[in-house]
């Protein structure tokens, strides 16, 4: 969900406290051909290839949503620094409260990822991103990382407010019969139930190591899920797998959810509850 | 589990020089109007329309326009595929007398339907839009199982000349439906959908579809309908309210198309 407007509009009614768009990059992109998506044991696996309208096109998009007034976190990606700041300065003038950037997609070469596991461009582009615009940065990452708390600490350093951890986790599906890989692009990102206690392990880490706030994110689909990522030390946290699990009413039953365990468990105020694991 | 399950196909069919059927072992239940996302290996993976529903066995009708028909349209009996699904609704038979307005390869997605409202003793006129002669496919079909066929050609060359929603509009002015069923090029639907105004309505929407299973949004129409999962057949109550409808679509980058 949350390439166009519509979808976005119906998660929020469904809600969600904010939306986070799809990866916009400079160009249109188609992405992958089909299978880019498939269903297996424990999660979902995916190669989209990062396909988006290109973030000139996407000014219609934010501006439908705008008149909505609900918080909108621009997600964008790019190839290089140069790219980051430019589109990061389009989406912050279509309006959108806060940018992510996606230093994490694990299948699109030249992009993600690979830009997310050198230390040094990550503070780069965080700093001359910051720089270049007012609203707040997130910058999304992979666990797929030999430190991910290294890089969290880059982007610090480089002025982020927040890191959003973690992206799909690299995979890979083989069909027996075929004996060739499901996907188009061979590898894509796990995501789903599969890949929580990697994203809870990564949210502990970082926001041990870090001052600013940690987005949690991976395999939530329950609210005591979301507060497992609390736990671990995040003060919000991301769905996006869970809409295959519970359905488009996933963002509005995990909130009653968390409060139901609150209520139980004698809580009134969840920032009580961020990094309690720490202790 | 959505995942392609691999099998061969059991039989092929041509219905004319450009469309083709193929038939596999398939045991799930379907309903007439849901959809399979069929994956051509190396190729593509496409959603595609239930044409035939037997107990064992399902059938694909298409008609050769890109990649992975084209790839398709070359497939011998023995050489597999991968299936998964049935993904979406399906259509919903109300009423005793019934219209169907399939337009070219639209009548591949009817055709179940048309058969299930026999069974069930409900009239079904079906009318059938195509370019020309050439072109039709599913009358014989239909016609032995006992639907009153119409129909229309562009050019002429067989039936009413002119646009199946012309013959449609004729045919309204002359006879009374319960409802309306159909498929087909969006903007004959659209067209469609304005003139009978107040008959209960449905109809079978295409969009570029990726997983199939409701969560990447690229076939999102409206207020986040996702053709894969809420569609593919959306009723006048939820078309009135689909700004899409018959305007524009998304192509695979997300940009809007117009038709």
């Amino acid at each position: 969900m949350d390439e166009d407007a519509g979808s976005m509009e119906r998660v929020f009614n469904c809600g969600a406290s904010a939306v986070v768009t799809k990866s916009i990059g400079l160009e249109p992109k188609e992405g992958y051909p089909n299978p880019t998506v498939v269903e297996l044991e424990y999660g979902i696996l995916n190669a989209m290839g990062l396909s988006n309208p290109g973030i000139n096109q996407y000014g219609k998009e934010i501006e439908v949503l705008k008149k909505l007034k609900f918080p909108i976190i621009g997600s964008i990606f790019g190839s290089s620094l140069k790219e980051f700041v430019e589109i990061a300065d389009k989406m912050e003038n279509f309006g959108v409260n806060a940018i992510e950037l996606n230093m994490s997609c694990p299948h699109a070469k030249g992009y993600g990822l690979e830009i997310g596991s050198d230390s040094k461009l990550v503070e780069e582009i965080t700093t001359k991103v910051k720089e270049s615009i007012k609203i707040p940065v997130f910058i999304k990452l992979s666990s797929n990382l030999p430190s991910i708390t290294e890089i969290a600490r880059s982007a610090e350093k480089g002025g982020a407010d927040g890191i959003v951890a973690i992206n799909t986790v690299k995979a890979m599906k083989i069909d027996l019969e075929l004996k060739i890989p499901i996907l188009s692009n061979k590898i894509g990102g796990y995501s789903g139930k599969a890949i929580k206690p990697i994203g809870v392990r990564c949210v502990y880490e970082i926001s041990k190591s870090i001052e600013i706030p940690v987005i949690g994110v991976g395999g939530i689909t329950t609210g005591e899920d979301a507060l497992e990522y609390i736990m671990a030390g995040a003060s919000a946290v991301q769905i996006g797998s869970g809409i295959y699990y519970r359905g488009i009413d996933v963002f509005k039953n995990i909130c009653k959810e968390m409060e139901t365990w609150m209520k139980d468990n004698g809580y009134n105020d969840i920032s009580k509850l961020i990094g309690v694991a720490h202790k | 589990m959505n995942y392609p399950k691999i099998t061969k196909i059991k039989d092929i069919k041509k219905e004319n020089s450009d469309v083709k059927t193929l038939f596999f072992d398939f045991l799930k239940e379907t309903r007439p109007g849901q959809f399979f996302m069929i994956w051509v290996p190396t190729i593509d993976e496409i959603p595609m329309s239930i044409s035939y529903i037997d107990n064992n066995a399902k059938g694909i009708t298409f008609r050769r326009v890109g990649d992975a028909t084209n790839a398709l349209f070359d497939l011998k009996i023995g050489d597999k595929l991968g299936i998964r699904g049935p993904y979406g609704n399906g259509f919903n038979l109300t009423g005793k007398k019934v219209l169907f307005v399939g337009g070219g390869t639209g009548i591949a997605t009817l055709a179940p339907t048309v058969e299930k409202a026999i069974d069930n003793k409900i009239s079904a006129t079906v009318i059938l839009g195509a370019k020309n002669k050439n072109e039709l496919f599913f009358e014989e079909r239909l016609k032995k199982y006992g639907a009153d066929i119409k129909i229309s050609t562009d050019d002429g060359s067989i039936g009413f000349k002119g646009f199946a929603t012309d013959l449609s509009k004729e045919l309204l002015k002359k006879e009374k439906f319960d409802s309306i069923i159909t498929c087909g090029p969006e903007i004959m639907m659209k067209n469609l959908f304005d003139i009978s105004k107040y008959i209960p309505f449905q109809a079978s929407l295409e969009r570029y579809i990726k997983c199939g299973i409701g969560i990447c949004g690229q076939c999102c129409v409206g207020k986040g309908l996702r053709v894969c999962e809420e569609g593919p057949v959306f009723d006048r109550k939820k078309l009135k309210n689909i700004e899409d409808f018959g305007i524009f679509k998304r192509d695979a980058a997300g940009r809007k198309v117009k038709f």
